[in-house]
């Protein structure tokens, strides 16, 4: 690890001043992925701003239409909340399967979203959910949030608040593990609401999270694990790497869906 | 004190599941491990490393980094040359066919004209801080010309391969054979079957849980050096930085193995990096600590397994096998490691025989350099690739010749003992149908066809799968393993010291990092002296305490370490009869010793142990001139034999055509291991060896590219095998005591990951129905071969 300073302001204010006041100044969320990348000396931020002591970042509502997480909820109070699961009970299910435990003690949905890990499972959640990321600066869609590999909307001194999941829809996430570092191979999620499909795959994609266009196409023609099961990922889309190739994890990624419809059918 | 006030309810007899006297340390955080040590005035190491799998060092220019803010300083392979510290060493000479000794290339601690793979030592920075050193490192100025790598066996073998070291041409370390080859032709000639086989024995990396790590110190004053390091053998790393490495004279240099988290085989051998915090530290005048982190270990820590094998079995027309023959490419990665040479040699062909009577075995091995991290010995050691060989063609043989696997390894069983194998080893007892059986019962063998069917309605591919293996632990008598190449006996030593209020004392030269020694060691004693466990302390890992030792590795602690122990009891119990005797006004020949009390045979007059202690140290009450004061014993055990623990193991599984998920749905391990000390800890070590054959089989493999840079060089792609991948085990015993030593005892630390690779990848077989499945049998391979196997049935 390089050498760096550490504030830990108690307000967003404080928290947006410091973002701007030098050259690479980091904000630390969870540090699930920042604190690892730091002690391989893979970055080298100057400053490192703690988000953790901004109560308002902490948080979880529900409304008549929303679900409300703030970005500092931890993967661990997420999982447990009985007010995620009365919201979107697919949502706690899929914080409960975030990494492992110790993992889901300290990482946040915010700087799991941040990140955009084309691996990690949040922004699954998002984008199939239709989700809005609000910041200090503006509410973004989810669809145009994530946009490549570790890339998203956010601008330098832009901080997330919260994420804004619409309540409604009948929804499943279902994961294949890399058997090695237990982050998605195959993450679908699949959200219907009145019809309208939305399947969003993590772990798979070259350019990050997806949606799986043919796949809602189907399903909202035959919300049935039958309509996934006819389809076929195409796998020059794919990611390939040691523990699978590009045909495998489009075949994951149909399993998964499949098994997510299957969940929500019952 | 009253000598009699010992709680004897604390008295622990031999075979009770007594709890691990030492985890009241390690769960509450207080364990001591050589990371959690500092000296006054220390500096820390930090290695760079080859980013290169071969290369020629030009030059190193540390001008710019010896400039930066603390820097102790920064050390290369000509400043070891110059302290005339010489090469790393491998202890176990192997000749090849044509009697020509192994060719060992040089293996300097600090690389200095060449780099042979990545992670290589190539520099040492000492510095202030951790994060200066690293910082400094950095900016050392390495001129090196790249040369092709040769980063497998294919590649090493192959004409006008890169070669590694000069002293190897063709990079052949040996080629050496086992066995009688007319008399195993003799057989092929007139075997109704053949079964032919092709393998691979994947590599692993070791991974114990505390990585290694090392402080050196020296005391100008006395001239002494003392090396704190994470080492299954003290006395053996101080055995070689002496007398091989030239470090410093036995009697100044002390070694310290305190608190070792797990070790595997991984902390067997001497490596660079502590004898390199040794000598520096002379040189800096400081002490000197290194902490290997976990991306270094999977660089450099001795890796296990890596071989190649084409097995072929005969057998005659009623299903008996009448010879086996063997060829194994071997890769010893860059340089030969400690004990690397001895491991597919005398570790791994001498165990072809496996339970079954085979006349005639004839074993090729060629050992070959890779452009890879050293190969070593790891969990079982040769004896693993024995099983999986011996196991898989034998499961495909009986497949083949259409009889039931379990019938088939019965005919085939060695039932008469002593057995001499035509491959060295004479296996002084077992009882492998009684393991069989019983391994058939707990697991509902017969039950298993409706099983397989209710799971084919589910959808799953359902298999079961037999491992019925044999090793050789306890290594072994001295002269033996001397006439096959070893630098070393392998006796062990133990000496008992009783205290004058009757607690004991027990140093030994075996060493625990994780057996639980601190309990079955002073369970022994407690058992035969009669006094409460807690009264027994065991001492070891420290060469100034324990006078000598061979360390712990190829479970060879309780049958060798715990013998030693018994032995030097042995001279206690007699002794104290001698003092009893007087004290008691009887004659010695009257004494018995029973309980914790020596009596005169026949009456109540009696002594508790503690009670004849304190007279052989107060010494009023017997002729010092015939009976030395004191109660103090030391003892030198060396074996009779090996010692042959066996078993049966039989997997259960699924498999999910779907993902290629395979779920171990039951697990049965009935092993003979002789009598048993500590039921409890022993079942641990099952446990434990069957996670990591279990790993092995389906989830670990060390990984290089063509150019040798290690893919797997994290636990994000290197994958350890975790609780939910296991089921719960079901453990049972059978048990023919060894005749070989005086417990009865034949070793348990290894037989899970011996017995686990074929038990998985038999059932793997069976369930997927072809013999060709790999390992690691990772869920993407078994979702190819199962779309393979579907699209082979659609066809047919």
């Amino acid at each position: 690890m390089y050498a760096f300073d550490y504030q830990r302001p108690a307000g967003l204010d404080e928290a947006l001043a410091a973002l701007r006041a030098g050259e690479d100044v980091k904000l630390l969320a969870g540090g699930q992925t920042l604190l690892p990348t730091l002690k391989q000396r893979l970055a080298q931020p100057s400053v490192l701003v703690d988000l953790a002591a901004i109560p308002e970042l902490s948080r979880i509502e529900h409304s008549q239409y929303f679900l409300t997480i703030g970005a500092m909820t931890r993967h661990a109070d997420v999982a447990a909340s009985s007010v995620v699961a009365e919201a979107i009970p697919a949502v706690a299910d899929l914080a409960g399967l975030i990494g492992d435990p110790a993992v889901r003690n300290r990482g946040t949905i915010g700087g799991s979203i941040a990140n955009n890990d084309p691996t990690a499972d949040y922004p699954a959640a998002c984008l199939a959910l239709g989700a809005t990321i609000i910041t200090n600066a503006r509410r973004i869609a989810a669809d145009d949030f994530f946009t490549g590999l570790f890339e998203t909307a956010l601008a330098e001194d832009e901080v997330i608040l919260a994420v804004e999941f619409p309540v409604g829809a009948r929804a499943a996430y279902r994961k294949f593990r890399n058997p090695a570092s237990r982050y998605a191979m195959a993450g679908v999620f699949v959200a219907e609401r009145s019809g309208e499909v939305r399947v969003a795959v993590t772990g798979a994609g070259q350019g990050g999270v997806f949606r799986w266009s043919d796949a809602e196409t189907a399903l909202a023609a035959d919300f049935s694990p039958a309509a996934v099961d006819a389809l076929a990922l195409d796998p020059s889309d794919v990611m390939a790497d040691l523990h699978g190739s590009a045909e495998y994890r489009a075949q994951l990624v149909k399993v998964m869906a499949k098994r997510a419809v299957a969940a929500i059918v019952g | 004190m009253n000598a009699n006030s010992f709680d004897t309810s604390k008295v622990t007899p031999l075979g009770a599941p007594v709890r691990r006297k030492e985890d009241r340390r390690f769960i509450t955080g207080k364990g001591r491990y050589t990371d959690d040590l500092s000296r006054p005035g220390q500096a820390h190491a930090y290695f760079l490393r080859s980013p290169y799998a071969h290369a020629v060092i030009r030059g190193i220019d540390t001008s710019a980094a010896a400039k930066m803010p603390g820097v102790v300083a920064i050390l290369t392979g000509q400043d070891l040359a110059d302290d005339g510290i010489r090469g790393l060493i491998c202890g176990w000479m192997i000749h090849s066919k044509d009697g020509s000794p192994m060719k060992a290339g040089h293996h300097a601690a600090l690389a200095k004209d060449k780099v042979r793979y990545v992670g290589d030592h190539v520099a040492v920075v000492i510095g202030e801080t951790l994060n200066a050193a690293k910082d400094a490192a950095a900016a050392i100025d390495v001129d090196y010309e790249v040369l092709p790598a040769a980063a497998d066996l294919g590649a090493a073998r192959a004409p006008g391969a890169a070669q590694i070291h000069d002293e190897a041409p063709g990079n052949t370390v040996f080629e050496w054979e086992l066995g009688d080859k007319a008399a195993t032709e003799a057989a092929f000639a007139r075997a109704a079957h053949v079964t032919k086989i092709d393998l691979v024995n994947n590599r692993l990396a070791p991974n114990p849980m505390e990585p290694r790590a090392a402080i050196g110190e020296y005391d100008a004053g006395d001239e002494t050096y003392t090396l704190w390091t994470t080492s299954q053998n003290p006395h053996v790393a101080r055995l070689v930085l002496s007398a091989f490495v030239g470090l410093a004279p036995e009697n100044k240099l002390r070694v310290i193995a305190p608190d070792v988290g797990g070790g595997f085989g991984s902390k067997i051998f001497i490596y660079a990096e502590e004898t390199v915090c040794a000598w520096a530290s002379k040189r800096v005048g400081r002490p000197v600590k290194w902490t290997c982190d976990r991306s270094e270990a999977f660089l450099c820590d001795a890796h296990g397994r890596d071989h190649i094998t084409h097995g072929e079995l005969a057998m005659d027309g009623q299903g008996k096998i009448i010879g086996f023959r063997v060829k194994t490419v071997a890769n010893m990665g860059a340089y030969l490691s400690t004990f690397a040479s001895c491991v597919p040699t005398y570790l791994y062909a001498t165990l072809l025989s496996g339970q079954y009577d085979i006349p005639a075995i004839y074993c090729e091995v060629d050992a070959v350099y890779t452009n890879t991290a050293p190969v070593d010995a790891y969990r079982g050691a040769g004896r693993p690739e024995a099983t999986f060989l011996v196991e898989r063609i034998v499961e495909k043989a009986a497949r083949e010749i259409r009889q039931d696997s379990a019938a088939f390894r019965r005919r085939n069983f060695i039932t008469s003992f002593p057995h001499q194998t035509p491959v060295i080893l004479s296996y002084d007892i077992g009882g492998y149908a009684a393991s069989l059986d019983k391994a058939l019962e707990l697991a509902d063998y017969a039950g298993f066809p409706a099983r397989k069917a209710e799971a084919a309605r589910r959808g799953k591919l359902r298999g079961i799968g037999l491992s019925n293996y044999i090793e050789a632990c306890g290594i072994a008598p001295s002269a033996a393993v001397g006439s096959l190449g070893a630098g070393v006996g392998l006796w062990e030593s133990a000496e008992v010291r009783v205290n004058p209020t009757g607690n004991v004392e027990v140093l030994t030269g075996s060493h625990s990092h994780g057996q639980g020694h601190e309990t079955t060691f002073a369970q022994l004693v407690s058992a035969r002296l009669g006094i409460p466990i807690d009264q027994v302390t065991i001492v070891h890992g420290d060469t100034d305490k324990v006078q000598f030792g061979m360390g712990t590795y190829g479970s060879r602690s309780g049958a060798v370490g715990m013998s030693a122990i018994s032995k030097a009891l042995d001279k206690v119990e007699a002794k104290a009869k001698k003092i009893a005797a007087h004290i008691l006004e009887a004659s010695e020949g009257d004494i018995e010793f029973k309980d914790g009390h020596f009596t005169v045979s026949g009456t109540d007059r009696s002594l508790a142990f503690a009670a004849v202690a304190l007279n052989a140290y107060v010494a009023h009450k017997f002729p010092t001139s015939e009976i030395e004061p004191g109660l103090k014993e030391g003892a030198f055990y060396d074996p009779v034999n090996f010692t042959f623990p066996a078993g049966c193991h039989i997997c259960e599984l699924e498999v999910d055509p779907e993902t290629g998920t395979t779920e171990i749905i039951k697990w049965v391990a009935v092993d003979d291991f002789g009598s048993i000390i500590n039921p409890m800890i022993v079942e641990g070590q099952v446990h434990g060896g069957i996670a990591q054959g279990v790993g092995q089989a389906l989830l670990e493999g060390v990984r290089y590219d063509a150019d040798g840079q290690l893919v797997t060089g994290s636990f994000m792609d290197y994958t350890m095998p975790r609780a939910g991948d296991l089921p719960s085990f079901v453990v049972g015993m059978t048990e023919t005591r060894c005749p070989s030593n005086p417990l009865g005892m034949k070793g348990c630390g290894e037989a899970g990951a011996i017995a686990a690779p074929p038990a998985v990848i038999n059932a793997l077989t069976d369930a997927l129905g072809t013999e060709d499945i790999p390992m690691p049998a990772t869920p993407a391979t078994l979702w190819k071969i199962a779309q393979g196997q579907t699209a082979r049935r659609a066809a047919e």
